[in-house]
């Protein structure tokens, strides 16, 4: 099979996607050759080879009151890579982000069973302090969320919740944060007026810098530039190619040609269920799930 | 036949000509009717105001805010009532800005579908449109009675009465509006629920908030039904809170049921000073409003 070479850690591959319970084996063998076609002139990243794991998934169910949205879940998030998630709407790509840092049990109906293990930890069991995980797993969300203060205080305010700096170095946690966001270079000179000022993409390249000045391992993007235009979405597309040399992205998106661009490995859900999970470069020429494929060509979804 | 230049063909051209002028009769009758009742609407306003505003400012002059009151017929002025009006509306609003504030915060914040929160909304709302002389006969059982005597405090304590539910039904009105992807963006920092709700829910409902305390200011200002029962007036200047205590709108009611000239006189300036500022309190609650929104 075509299998990209491996890393050190057993990589999210048919063995995994077994678990998941759909027949993904079976049938990719009868459809691969078909599946080769160039797919909507889009041409996924050529570096096949997965870093090793950094947050794995075993045996997670997630449950909106009696809905079960996500079922039976397995597989690896690779370190310093992009995971791009693609599924057509009410798919659970989005609930599985929200199971990453918890954002779920703001809800007192929503939960969540199985494993989200990193660090060794899992992440959903009782004890594990819920603000803590969310500095370590940061999150950008599909509308820009500027805080109604100014633009320094809208960074500052996540670094203070978890760090003690003092004025010098708050200002240089700023800066920093504003230029990995690609941001410092628009804000400097206005970066004690309101962050309301700013324009979408500006809003949301701020979302990023709040989010990265608390130093987090990982970053969850939810379909970050769908309110965005095309200009903006580039330049924060750019960003998320940069960013992952330090930081693990994980990357909700509706946009076919956003994950062929951006991401290392593809998960595809639909129905609550993971299809299949590939390198890019597999994903979007030979898929081994017909599911995947018709999905990709946009027969359906 | 051809088609007629209305409609699609074949439609009967006669029938919708009728059905036209049916329709632009029906349109005048809405507007006619419409209009008459905002003339009458306004017109007593107009004349209220009118007649407020000529007996009013033919009674007002300097002495008026610089002398407390007097024997009829011998001058004198509103200056107790007034400063007595300024306390204790400043007291009661102190005591039931913070409270209402709280409340509301709760029922958005933390209460939104539990049946507590529920039971706590459906009573701050009967509170909102309870006629304002059941406060003043409750806190008059509550303060007056075991206390022995009329006094500044009870009045206080009516006024936030009522101040109360008026918060708390725009402090929640306002946190509502705050989208949840914004609490949300607050809570993927890492920031616990008190810090939401401190540094960014609350600063994000701010103005909305003011707002409804300037509109709850305004209302207590000018409420007299709650003091009658309560700080029950005094015609001495006092800011003896413990004692029988002298407010603007309880000058009104005793003055213009007077029978002295000049006294009456008085009652229309005192109305036309209250009027003024709960005026001025809605605008300036607008202008809050507008500003960065």
């Amino acid at each position: 099979m075509n299998t990209p070479s491996q890393p050190a850690q057993p990589l999210p591959d048919l063995k995994d996607n077994k678990m998941t319970g759909s027949t993904t084996e079976g049938v990719a063998a009868t459809t691969a050759p078909g599946a080769s076609a160039n797919f909507g002139g889009m041409s996924a990243r050529s570096d096949a080879e997965l870093n090793a794991s950094r947050i794995s998934i075993r045996n997670l169910d997630f449950y909106y009151g009696a809905n079960k949205a996500l079922k039976h879940i397995n597989f690896e998030i690779p370190d310093r890579q992009v995971t791009g998630m693609i599924g057509p709407s009410g798919c659970g790509k989005s609930t599985l982000l929200r199971v990453l840092n918890r954002m779920y049990s703001l809800y007192p109906d929503q939960r969540a069973t199985g494993e989200v293990l990193m660090d060794g930890q899992n992440m959903l069991d009782e004890d594990v302090d819920v603000n803590g995980l969310r500095a370590k797993i940061g999150m950008v969300f599909q509308k820009p969320t500027p805080f109604p203060m100014t633009i320094y205080e809208n960074i500052a305010f996540g670094v203070r919740l978890h760090e003690k700096l003092n004025k010098a170095q708050m200002d240089e946690r700023v800066e920093w944060a504003l230029t990995r966001a690609a941001l410092w270079v628009e804000a400097k000179d206005r970066i004690n007026t309101s962050a309301m000022g700013l324009s979408g993409g500006q809003q949301q390249r701020l979302c990023i810098a709040r989010t990265i000045a608390v130093k987090p391992d990982v970053i969850l993007f939810d379909e970050p530039t769908s309110a965005l235009d095309p200009l903006s979405t580039l330049k924060i597309e750019e960003l998320i190619d940069e960013l992952k040399r330090d930081f693990t992205i994980c990357i909700v998106t509706h946009n076919m040609q956003q994950a062929a661009r951006c991401a290392d490995q593809v998960a595809f859900f639909y129905l609550g269920e993971l299809i299949e999970v590939s390198p890019a470069a597999q994903m979007f020429t030979a898929p081994r799930h017909p599911k995947t494929q018709e999905y990709i060509t946009g027969r359906f979804g | 036949m051809s088609a007629s230049s209305i409609g699609a063909p074949g439609r009967d051209r006669r029938t919708a000509l009728a059905l036209g002028r049916r329709r632009k009769r029906v349109d005048l009758l809405v507007r006619v009717l419409c209009c008459a009742a905002t003339v009458l609407a306004l017109g007593f306003l107009v004349s209220i105001l009118w007649l407020l505003t000529y007996r009013g400012f033919a009674a007002m002059d300097l002495s008026l805010f610089t002398t407390s009151t007097r024997p009829p017929g011998s001058g004198g002025g509103l200056l107790n009532a007034i400063v007595g009006s300024l306390i204790q509306v400043a007291i009661a609003t102190a005591l039931g800005t913070p409270i209402g504030m709280l409340v509301g915060t709760y029922l958005a914040e933390y209460a939104r579908t539990s049946q507590l929160g529920n039971v706590v909304r459906f009573v701050s709302d009967i509170l909102l449109s309870a006629p304002s002389i059941l406060i003043g006969l409750f806190v008059y059982q509550l303060l007056v009675v075991p206390f022995g005597g009329f006094s500044g405090w009870a009045g206080v304590v009516a006024l936030s009465i009522i101040l109360v539910p008026v918060v708390v039904r725009t402090t929640e009105d306002m946190l509502r509006l705050i989208p949840d992807t914004l609490r949300e963006a607050v809570a993927g920092l890492g920031a616990p629920k008190w810090k939401m709700i401190v540094l960014v829910c609350w600063r994000s409902a701010l103005n909305g908030i003011l707002t409804g305390i300037l509109l709850g200011i305004a209302r207590i200002a000018g409420e007299t039904a709650p003091l009658l029962f309560t700080s029950l007036g005094n015609n001495a200047f006092s800011t003896d809170l413990s004692r029988p205590f002298p407010s603007l709108p309880i000058a009104i009611y005793a003055y213009a049921a007077s029978p002295y000239e000049d006294w009456i006189a008085m009652a229309w300036a005192g109305a036309l000073l209250t009027t003024a500022l709960v005026l001025g309190l809605n605008v300036l609650a607008r202008a809050v409003l507008k500003t960065r929104s």
